[in-house]
């Protein structure tokens, strides 16, 4: 495991019209952690609820959603808490697995406070006696974290303990089943849930898991109120979220904007200069040829096309795409996207659990018919092969990592089609072999890689 | 006990019914060690495995049922229905047949259990399910404690063959274990799988 | 009132035992795992589905009740 922190600088919020407030999570510049002083000073004390009920009411009037990729209602899991006996397990996660995010470290590193400040509303109200925050094995971050909890406990302020949990570094780590499984002290593998509602600790023990940074728009949520938190966002996707962009020059920024913004207006994506029917859109960082919105689980859109959308499910569901965890990069224009999503697609099939057979057996045999595409004068078998074996994973494992790589997969096959075209005949547009998508080195080796 | 002749029936009834009971239950953890490891018997569909083991489990309760009811009701040893499922606490070898119980009770577990696979944990249901690795030993012991002619003849060799077929099929089951990949490792063996198939084909 | 197959993926080790005895409904894809049919199990299925259910070493097959 990696000790040094590189957290990605926090770039100024984009052009926001009106007094949104934004940022809100993260201090107006840079990444100096905010303190408990400070955190006080900008903030005000935490505003506990007060009363059972209270809390999931203003996030159902506040319309907040999940920030950790599903968008699942919050008010809907608070309510369920509040009615399981006996009372859950309540967990922050901040295990963020998908790679090419940092928002959720970066949350945790710069304000710490709001995170913790949300975990015991939380707590308040599922009426649990312990929270857990779970968070990947990083030396300095955890000595961070254990430092704010303490200058907490030390003034008094939180009336529930909050014990550290290491998760592993694994990209299915974040995973709701996964992290549940890691909390009762097992390997952190999703398990089979054909039963929906709160994931079970143990039987009669459920658990209310949120993510980090749910926790800290829940924090503010408790002092600013539903109204406050709407003066951001679209009416059917309200508030602001941390997204983590890769600009085309290579550049990383972790930013809080308010959903519904354009893609075009994060990536800086100028659509004048682009021709028509042109597919290289140039922005501040380079041509770009490519956006993928959501990860490695989310959805390739040709760049001109996204340019056109803004970060919204409303918009990007249609399309095949979706928000997730709020991911956004910008391929540049002398990449080859079949490579680049055939890199990830290697990931993808070695960070399967290795549990149901067709994840273990399907995405591997995926992946290397994508990697087969991705050279030149490629067998077309490879193309038949691949959407075979991609209808056969869909929907058979216990969690959805065959189904969110599919989409990905699947996706990039529609992108980059003309790309495919080229291959065939020997040729590439990529001039730069370099990789451009983050993928972390090493893979699992055995249990204890998945502990 | 040995000076005296048997010349009951019931004694030789039950003396019959032990030795098919001890092969019964010898089929029925070897067949447990082929469903393990998803083993095949030649000629047979998969699911002639699982029914095997679980009917030869079946008629080896009722060959032990014969086996027990004999004994019990021969009027030549002072064995009651209690000494059947507590152990040692009969008035004939009771430390043999004390064994004997114990392996009982054990079986009990195991039917019971398997026949309400559906209403427990699939852990609770496994755990329980390995107590057959002690059931069996402990029939083994009880044969040969229990029979007067134990240490010799036919039933000695029937008891060493047993031994022998199940050491092997341990031997054989450790093996496929050793080398199964763990779940950390399935995708990548699969990964390599399709390099290495498609450096055969350029 | 419905009753459904259900696969618990992460129990199954692709026996294969179930498609033996319900081939109407369980199919086995190229590596030996369960599909199972996409619709509710036919009374005249009933019997065989729960020996099919019975019948699997790992427990991993199971019927549903769906409303």
């Amino acid at each position: 495991m990696t000790d040094s922190l590189t957290l990605p600088p926090p770039a100024l919020a984009p052009r926001v019209p009106g007094p949104a407030g934004l940022p809100r999570l993260l201090p107006a510049t840079g990444t100096v952690p905010v303190d408990l002083r400070a955190h006080l000073a900008r903030h005000g004390s935490l505003r506990y609820a007060g009363a059972p009920g209270r809390l999931a009411a203003e996030a159902a009037a506040a319309g907040l959603t999940g920030r950790g990729g599903a968008a699942f209602p919050v008010a809907r899991k608070l309510a369920a808490a509040a009615e399981a006996r006996p009372a859950p397990l309540v967990a922050g996660n901040g295990a963020e697995g998908e790679p090419a995010s940092s928002k959720d470290r970066s949350l945790l590193w710069i304000s710490p406070h709001l995170v913790l400040d949300g975990l015991q509303l939380a707590a308040e109200a599922a009426g649990s006696g312990t929270a857990v925050l779970y968070v990947q094995r990083n030396q300095r971050l955890n000595s961070q974290l254990a430092q704010a909890i303490a200058e907490r406990a030390a003034a008094g302020i939180d009336a529930v303990r909050v014990d550290l949990v290491p998760a592993p570094d694994r990209f299915l780590a974040g995973e709701e089943s996964a992290l549940v499984s890691r909390l009762t002290g097992k390997p952190a593998r999703p398990a089979y849930r054909p039963v929906r509602g709160l994931p079970r600790l143990a039987p009669g023990q459920a658990a209310l898991v949120q993510n980090v940074e749910t926790l800290a728009h829940l924090a503010l949520i408790a002092r600013y109120g539903a109204a406050w938190f709407r003066l951001a966002g679209t009416q059917a996707e309200p508030g602001s979220m941390l997204v983590t962009l890769h600009l085309a020059d290579g550049r990383t920024s972790v930013t809080e904007v308010p959903l519904g913004i354009g893609l075009a207006d994060l990536l800086g994506l100028d659509t004048v200069a682009t021709g028509p029917g042109g597919d290289i859109v140039p922005s501040a960082g380079g041509p770009v040829r490519a956006v993928l919105v959501g990860g490695y689980h989310g959805a390739w859109l040709p760049a001109a096309e996204a340019a056109r959308l803004p970060l919204a499910n409303a918009a990007l569901r249609p399309l095949g795409a979706a928000v997730g965890a709020g991911v956004v990069a910008a391929l540049p224009a002398d990449r080859c996207g079949l490579a680049e999503t055939a890199r990830v697609a290697r990931y993808l099939a070695l960070e399967s659990a290795g549990q149901c057979g067709p994840c273990f057996n399907g995405l591997p045999r995926i992946a290397a018919a994508l990697d087969h595409l991705a050279g030149p004068r490629p067998d077309q078998r490879a193309r038949a092969d691949l959407e075979r074996w991609a209808g056969l994973v869909t929907g058979r494992g216990a969690c959805h990592h065959p189904d969110g790589s599919v989409r990905f997969i699947r996706s990039a096959l529609r992108v980059f089609a003309v790309e495919a075209g080229l291959h065939e005949r020997g040729r590439c547009t990529g001039t730069d072999p370099r990789p451009f998508l983050p993928l972390p080195a090493g893979r699992p080796a055995s249990d204890a890689d998945w502990s | 006990m040995t000076g005296i002749t048997h010349t009951t029936a019931l004694w030789y009834a039950s003396r019959a019914t032990g030795v098919v009971t001890m092969l019964l239950l010898t089929a029925v953890l070897l067949l447990g060690i082929l469903v393990n490891r998803q083993g095949r018997l030649p000629g047979l569909p998969a699911f002639a495995v699982t029914g095997l083991h679980r009917n030869v489990s079946l008629l080896a309760v009722a060959f032990l049922a014969i086996h027990v009811i004999t004994a019990i009701v021969d009027p030549y040893v002072t064995i009651g229905l209690a000494a059947a499922v507590l152990p040692f606490i009969s008035g004939y070898k009771p430390f043999w047949l004390g064994l004997g119980a114990i392996s009982l009770d054990l079986i009990a577990a195991l039917i019971v259990t398997s026949l309400a696979r559906a209403r427990m944990s699939r852990r609770a249901w496994r755990g329980i399910h390995w107590l057959a690795y002690a059931a069996w030993p402990l029939a083994v012991v009880h044969s040969i404690g229990s029979s007067s002619d134990g240490r010799g003849g036919l039933v000695l060799g029937v008891l060493v063959g047993c031994v022998l077929a199940v050491a092997a099929a341990l031997a054989w089951r450790l093996s496929r274990a050793a080398r199964e990949i763990p779940r950390a490792g399935r995708a990548a063996a699969a990964l390599s799988h399709m390099s290495a198939r498609k450096a055969d084909l350029s | 009132m419905e009753k459904r197959l259900r696969v618990n993926p992460v129990a199954c080790a692709g026996h294969g035992a179930c498609a033996e005895l319900l081939p109407e409904l369980i199919s086995l894809d190229e590596w030996g795992y369960p599909i199972v049919a996409d619709q509710p199990v036919p009374h005249g299925l009933r019997r065989e589905a729960r020996r099919a259910v019975g019948n699997c070493p790992a427990l991993a097959l199971s019927l549903a009740r769906v409303a």
